[in-house]
Formats: C-alpha cells, sequence, structure tokens
C-alpha cells in the first residue's frame, strides 16, 4: 500500500501527529500487516455464512501481542466501516466489497464470487492499516484482534440503534435544507466526484465487457483449432501446414486465457474498487455539508434571534471549530486518495497494456515460426 | 480449312501460354502444354486459325463493376451488377500491353459460360465461380448482393474465374470462351446455338447412375469421397472462422469506448489528464484497427472458398464417370441378354421368359421362317451392340484417363494453393500482431506519464 508523501494535516489528533513524523521520516515503514485467508462456510439451523480467517502481525506497543488470529464474517467487516464512518465522518473510508451481486448468476457461494470478496476485503483492511488516522482507531484494533464474544459484547457497547437512527433523521433533515455556502474547493471536489463517478462506473463496465468478449473469442477459438487437424486426415501434402496453424491457434487460445486472468486479477478489482470509492466519497461529501449545515441552521437561528443568544453563539462556536477540522480532515484525505488514485489507476491501466504487448508477442512468435515452414 | 457443324465447339490454334500472374494464389499455366495438339473434346474437330490472339501473352482483368438496370425476361425492372473485363495482349519483346477487348458481362453470363463448358468438358475440373450470395458472414459482413464490399470481393472472384480458365490447357483454347472475352453482343444467342443444355445429363440420370452402378473405377469412388470430406471441412472452418471474426471485432471496438471516456475523464484531470487523453487516442487507433485485419481476412476466406466450390467440381467429373460406367454396364447387360435369346431361338430351348414365347404357347408355334427371321434381325442387332460396346468402352478408358490427368493437374494446383493461402493466413496474423504490440506499447508509455 502506499504510503509516501501525503500533504501535511491539521492533526486531529496528538497519535496522529505521532503518525505524521514517523511516516515522514521513513515513509515505506509498515508496522501493521494483514492477511484475510481461509474463507470458510458455517452452517446453523438459522443461516449459512462465511468467515475469513484474519491473521495481523505488529510490533506496535498498543497491542498486546504481535501475532493475532481471528475468524470474522462479512457482517463483522460492515460494522466496523460503519464505526469508522462515524467516529470520521469527513474522511475517505475505504469501500468494502457489494453485499452481493444481483444481476447475473453469481450466488453467494459461488467460488469464484467468494474469492473476489476476499481479495476485496484484504484490501479493505490494508488500507485501513496504511490510512494515517484509521489506521490508530480502537474500533479497527478490536476488530483485529479480539475473540468472537469478545467483538460481541464489544458491538453492544456505544450509541444504540435508536439514538443512531435519531441521528440519522436529524441529519437528513439538515441536509434537506441544501447547502448555502459550500466553499469553492468543496464545490470543485463535488463536481470532480460527479463526474469521476460517471467515469469510472463507465470504465468499470467497459473493462468487464472486454472481459467477456475475450471470453466468447476465445471459446470460438476453441473450436477453430482442432478443425485444422480434422482437416489435415484428409490432406496428405498439406498436414504439416494445417497442423501448425492448428497449434497456432491453439497457442493463440492459452494466450488469451493468460491475458484474461490478467485483466482479471489487475485492472478488474481496482476499478470496481474505486467505483465503490466513488459512491463512498459521495457519502463523505454529504457528512460534510450536513456538518456545516449544522452550523449554518444555528447561524441562521441566530440571525433571527429564535433562541437564547449566548447560549446559540457557544453552540456556534462549537461547531465552527468541528466544520473547520471536518473540512481540513477531508481536505487533507482528499488530496491523499487522488493521489493513491492516480498511482492506482495509472499501475493497473500499465500492467493491462503490459499484458496486452505480451500477448501480441507470444502470437508473433508462432506465427513467423509457422510461416517460415514451406 | 474444314468447317466444323455449327453446333460444335470450335478450337482454336494451339499456342503457348505463358503464366498469367494473379496476386494471391500462383496459377499454373500450360506452358508447352498447347503443343500438345488439339484435343478432341465433345462432338465435331474443327480447328480454326482466324486468329493469332493467343501467340501473344494475354492479360485478363476484371477491371470495375457497375450498377445497372434494365429489363428482364418478364419484362420488369431488375438492378444487377455489371462487370468490365478487359482483355491486354502483351508483346514479347518490349512487354508492353495493348487493350484489345473490352466488354461488360454480368454474373448470369458467367454463369451460362460455366454451364457450358462443364457440358462440353465433362473430363475436366472446371473451375467455380465465386459465390452467388454472401454465405458464411459475420455480423458486420452485409449479405446483401449489392453491397460495395460484397461486390468488390466478386469482381476479384471473376477475375480468378477467367484466369483459371485461361490458364487451364484444355480450356482456354475452347472458341465460346473465346468470344465471351471478345464478343459482345450475340454471345448469349451464341452459346445456345450450340445446343449444350441438349447435352446436359439429366441430374436425375445421374442419380439413378451413382446408386446402380457396380463396377465404378476405384480412384473416382475414392475422389468422391474426399470431395465430401473437403466440402464439409471447410463449410466447418468458414463457418468457425465467421465466429471468431465476430468476436474478435467485439473485443477490438470495446476498447474504442475507453477512448471516449477516457478523453471525457482527462478534463477533470490535472495530472493525469495528458496521459489519459492521449492513451484514449491510442485505444481509438487500436479499436479502428479491426477494420482493415478482417478486411484482409476475408480475402483469404474467399480463397478457402474457391476450394470448397472446386469440391462440387471435382463430384461433377466423378458423376461422369458412373454415368459412363452404368451406360457400359447396362450395354452390356443388354447384349448379353440379346446373345441368350438369340441362342435360346437357335437351340430351341427357352430358358429365358420370354413374351414370344408365351404367345407361342398360347396361341400356337410360329413357323420356322418366323424363327429365322427373328435370329436374323437379333444377329443383326448384337453385332450393333458389341459395335457400341467397342465404342462405349473406348470411350470410357478414354474419359479416365483424360479426366484423371487433370485431377492430376487439380490436385497439385490445390496443394499449391491451399499451403500458400494457410501461409499467407500466418502472416496477416503477424501483422495484426505487429499493429497489436505497437498501439498497446504507445499506450503503455501514456498511462506511465499519467
Amino acid at each position: 500500500m502506499d504510503m509516501n508523501s501525503f500533504s501535511p494535516m491539521m492533526p486531529t489528533s496528538p497519535l496522529s501527529m505521532i503518525n505524521q513524523v514517523k511516516f515522514e521520516d521513513e515513509p515505506d515503514l509498515k508496522d501493521l500487516f494483514i492477511t484475510v485467508d481461509e474463507p470458510e462456510s458455517h452452517v446453523t439451523t438459522i443461516e449459512t455464512f462465511i468467515t475469513y480467517r484474519i491473521i495481523t502481525k505488529t510490533s506496535r506497543g498498543e497491542f498486546d501481542s504481535s501475532e493475532f488470529e481471528v475468524r470474522r464474517r462479512y457482517q463483522d467487516f460492515l460494522w466496523l466501516k460503519g464505526k469508522l464512518e462515524e467516529a470520521h465522518p469527513t474522511l475517505i473510508i475505504p469501500p468494502l466489497p457489494e453485499k452481493f451481486i444481483v444481476k447475473g448468476m453469481v450466488e453467494r457461494f459461488n467460488d469464484d464470487f467468494i474469492e473476489t470478496r476476499r481479495k476485496a476485503l484484504h484490501k479493505f483492511l490494508n488500507r485501513i492499516a496504511d490510512h494515517p488516522t484509521l489506521t490508530f482507531n480502537e474500533d479497527f484494533k478490536v476488530f483485529l484482534t479480539a475473540q468472537a464474544w469478545e467483538l460481541s459484547s464489544h458491538k453492544k457497547q456505544g450509541p444504540g440503534l435508536l439514538s443512531r437512527m435519531g441521528q440519522t433523521v436529524r441529519a437528513v433533515a439538515m441536509s434537506m435544507r441544501g447547502v448555502k455556502s459550500r466553499p469553492e474547493e468543496f464545490m470543485e471536489m463535488n463536481n470532480f466526484i460527479e463526474i469521476f463517478s460517471q467515469k469510472i462506473n463507465l470504465i468499470d463496465k467497459i473493462s468487464q465487457r472486454i472481459y467477456k468478449e475475450e471470453r466468447e473469442y476465445s471459446d470460438e477459438m476453441k473450436e477453430y483449432g482442432p478443425i485444422h487437424v480434422l482437416w489435415s486426415a484428409s490432406e496428405e501434402d498439406l498436414v504439416d501446414t494445417l497442423k501448425g496453424v492448428a497449434s497456432c491457434i491453439d497457442k493463440c487460445c492459452k494466450a488469451t486465457e493468460k491475458r484474461m486472468s490478467g485483466l482479471s486479477e489487475a485492472l478488474l478489482p481496482v476499478v470496481h474498487e474505486y467505483v465503490l470509492y466513488s459512491e463512498m466519497l459521495m457519502g463523505v461529501m454529504k457528512r460534510r455539508d450536513q456538518i456545516q449545515a449544522e452550523l449554518d441552521s444555528k447561524v441562521e437561528a441566530l440571525t433571527y434571534k429564535k433562541a437564547d443568544t449566548d447560549l446559540l453563539t457557544e453552540e456556534i462556536g462549537k461547531l465552527e471549530d468541528k466544520v473547520e477540522c471536518a473540512n481540513n480532515a477531508l481536505k487533507a484525505d482528499w488530496e491523499r486518495w487522488k493521489h493513491n488514485m492516480q498511482n492506482d489507476i495509472k499501475s493497473a491501466f500499465t500492467d493491462m497494456a503490459e499484458e496486452n504487448i505480451h500477448y501480441y508477442e507470444q502470437i508473433i512468435l508462432l506465427q513467423v515460426i509457422m510461416s517460415i515452414r514451406r | 480449312m474444314e468447317q466444323a457443324p455449327p453446333d460444335a465447339p470450335r478450337q482454336l490454334q494451339p499456342a503457348p501460354l505463358e503464366p498469367l500472374g494473379l496476386p494471391d494464389a500462383g496459377l499454373q499455366a500450360a506452358a508447352g502444354e498447347g503443343d500438345e495438339g488439339a484435343r478432341e473434346e465433345g462432338p465435331g474437330d474443327g480447328t480454326m486459325t482466324e486468329n493469332n490472339f493467343w501467340l501473344k501473352k494475354i492479360e485478363i482483368s476484371v477491371s470495375e463493376a457497375e450498377k445497372r438496370t434494365g429489363r428482364n425476361a418478364m419484362n420488369m425492372q431488375e438492378t444487377y451488377t455489371a462487370y468490365l473485363i478487359e482483355t491486354r495482349s502483351v508483346d514479347h519483346t518490349d512487354g508492353q500491353s495493348v487493350l484489345t477487348d473490352s466488354l461488360w458481362r454480368r454474373y448470369s453470363e458467367f454463369e451460362l459460360l460455366r454451364n457450358y463448358l462443364l457440358v462440353y468438358y465433362p473430363h475436366v475440373v472446371v473451375p467455380p465461380l465465386p459465390e452467388k450470395r454472401a454465405e458464411f458472414v459475420w455480423h458486420k459482413l452485409s449479405a446483401d448482393n449489392m453491397d460495395p464490399d460484397f461486390v468488390e470481393r466478386r469482381r476479384i472472384g471473376l477475375e480468378n474465374f477467367l484466369l483459371r480458365v485461361a490458364s487451364h490447357p484444355i480450356l482456354c483454347r475452347d472458341k465460346i470462351f473465346y468470344l465471351f472475352l471478345t464478343q459482345e453482343g450475340n454471345w448469349k444467342e451464341t452459346v445456345n446455338e450450340t445446343g449444350f443444355q441438349l447435352k446436359a445429363d439429366s441430374r436425375l440420370k445421374a442419380l439413378n447412375a451413382t446408386f446402380r452402378v457396380k463396377n465404378p473405377d476405384k480412384r473416382f469412388t475414392e475422389l468422391k469421397h474426399y470431395s465430401d470430406e473437403l466440402q464439409s471441412v471447410i463449410s466447418h472452418l468458414l463457418r468457425v472462422r465467421a465466429r471468431v471474426a465476430d468476436r474478435l471485432y467485439g473485443v477490438y471496438k470495446v476498447h474504442g469506448n475507453y477512448g471516449r471516456v477516457f478523453s471525457e475523464w482527462s478534463a477533470i484531470e490535472k495530472e493525469m489528464g495528458d496521459g489519459l487523453q492521449s492513451a484514449g487516442h491510442h485505444m481509438d487507433v487500436y479499436a479502428s484497427s479491426i477494420d482493415d485485419i478482417l478486411e484482409d481476412e476475408e480475402h483469404y476466406a474467399d480463397q478457402l472458398k474457391e476450394y470448397l466450390f472446386y469440391a462440387e467440381a471435382l463430384r461433377a467429373v466423378c458423376r461422369k464417370h458412373e454415368l459412363m460406367q452404368y451406360d457400359l454396364e447396362m450395354a452390356a447387360q443388354d447384349l448379353a441378354s440379346k446373345k441368350q435369346q438369340c441362342e435360346e431361338l437357335a437351340t430351341g430351348t427357352v430358358r429365358t421368359f420370354s413374351l414370344k414365347g408365351m404367345t407361342t404357347k398360347l396361341f400356337g408355334q410360329e413357323t420356322p421362317e418366323q424363327r429365322e427371321a427373328r435370329i436374323k434381325v437379333l444377329e443383326e442387332q448384337i453385332n450393333e451392340g458389341e459395335q457400341q460396346l467397342k465404342s462405349k468402352n473406348l470411350e470410357g478408358r478414354e474419359f479416365v484417363k483424360n479426366a484423371w490427368a487433370d485431377i492430376e493437374r487439380f490436385k497439385e494446383q490445390k496443394n499449391h494453393d491451399l499451403k500458400e493461402a494457410l501461409i499467407s493466413y500466418a502472416v496477416m496474423q503477424i501483422s495484426m500482431c505487429k499493429k497489436g504490440i505497437q498501439v498497446w506499447t504507445n499506450a503503455k508509455e501514456c498511462f506511465s506519464k499519467m
């Protein structure tokens, strides 16, 4: 995961200051290693679900041990994400893979689906680990280290469901009022996010389509090659040439399969992650707007002298701080995110180009051999 | 110069023909074979030397295609395509070519020519015409006969047909073929006057022979089997190739969508913008490169199609042999039965059932004079029959000899042409790969600069 150069952000906590210093000195120093593997199916009377094994290795003092192994299910990941969003409403939390894919034949326990999800979950945890602020989140630590029963009891703490729902309702009500004065830079950000979201979704669709077309091409080629061998059975003088063509087509097939697997390993997951990121970003923008809306409504109330002015002024003061923190957190994280995005996209597409070059190079070799045979 | 009967195919003084160039398959022309002397094909033995045309090297080309409208036999408006056939004679000495004939023909006239050749040269593997309707098309290709790409490919196919005929040691000397190239008006009437349609063997007769012949030459049976296999495998190959082309087209074209989206995306990016934009351009280049690639492949498909249709021509020769053999067997059978009848009449023993015998039994014996008369008639018939059998046998053997010679010629041509075609296919793939490598290398550079 990439951790180099992010713009210095206004510290939100002493802990993150320590982070900053450490990372600037040794940007590649990782002290938290997480792997997600071994999906296992669990069957109970009520339901069937999959758990994943999570192994954490760390040298950090605040961890009780240097190695942990736990099992988590998708619900647990959802919980973690929720907690992170709650604690850091304007930070760009890494996206989780979707709950399930509605379209198509993929059902929840299909092997490919599980593997794709496992990889995405692995990425999710590592992105959190690499994030300068999120990596020190307490819930994250509990997630990585607590045994099953410990996690359940931990989950039960914190604001109850009803109060959380109340918060959401209030927040929605606020945001309905519209953002009157979104600062310029956030307007730009919002504009970027909208367009980015459109484009990355299209790219996701295009890439999936290419995969599908290549699959169909490969299937046809599988039938194409053997016909030449069949033909060679009735042509004494053309046996070599025909068999040569058949073998070229065969190898072309294999090269296509390889190209497809390259696509599905490198490009498709990255593009899809950024599709999810773009949704996440829109959520972040909303939350930022909500925080500002809270302030704006109090300011408005003050203007119309609707309530106790002293109390209001105090509240406004607090809210102004809150808004400033939120905005700064977002700004810094935005820069970091954009930088990572650039690298990830660049690297994914460069790999794709490399795969394609390799693909053609493979085939050309065989065709040259074939054409020399006269 | 003796005048041949008007319905005979007139033959020209044989002259050496030099190989005629063709962009792809190298045609083996009849260099030197023309000196063998006029073969007797079909009725009549006319030779004409009214034209020294063939003494010089000639070039035939179907150079243009034009849409025309006219009235057909039922006086209804129709649209058709006419093809311009140009014949040039090339001077040995300075290689200069002079246009000697140029006329327009439509597809149906080519068909007429071919049908005529099939009737008068049944022992020759007559070159096939390009397909009448587009088959084995993949989605982008139109199945419409008026589509310019189809017309273009057909033009090339017709030219190929004429070149094949012109370089065939026997067919090239046919007068009707010569007139096809030189006499625009009235040619149809001239062909029809030969009465070739009447001479054609009926399909029913041929089918009958195929099932009933007892002793065909084994080589022809094998050849028929081979031609069936050839037809089946090439059809299958062409079908799958069309599907592969379809899929490949899809892969390339979808990449073109990247181009558009990258371009739109680059508008909001500062550092990544240029890289995205230029990478997008390369994706467009990649997507559009498939059009030329598949067009080239279409020519390859046409080369295979020619041999697909050649399979039918092979079968036609086999059918003729079967017909002749069957005819021979029937004649022999007939002769044998007459001989037997004769013998029975002479010795008085009746071993075979005959109507005469029956009626004689019922209505009384015939007189010795009557019997003598019958024996005489039979003896005459037997004589005639023996003569006929002898000549049929001779004909049959001649046919087999000549047919087999042409089949050997055909085999060599086929092996050469198919090998060339397959290798050219590999070369096409190489060119496709080179383009692919170039585009993706460029794209990679753009991506890495993002």
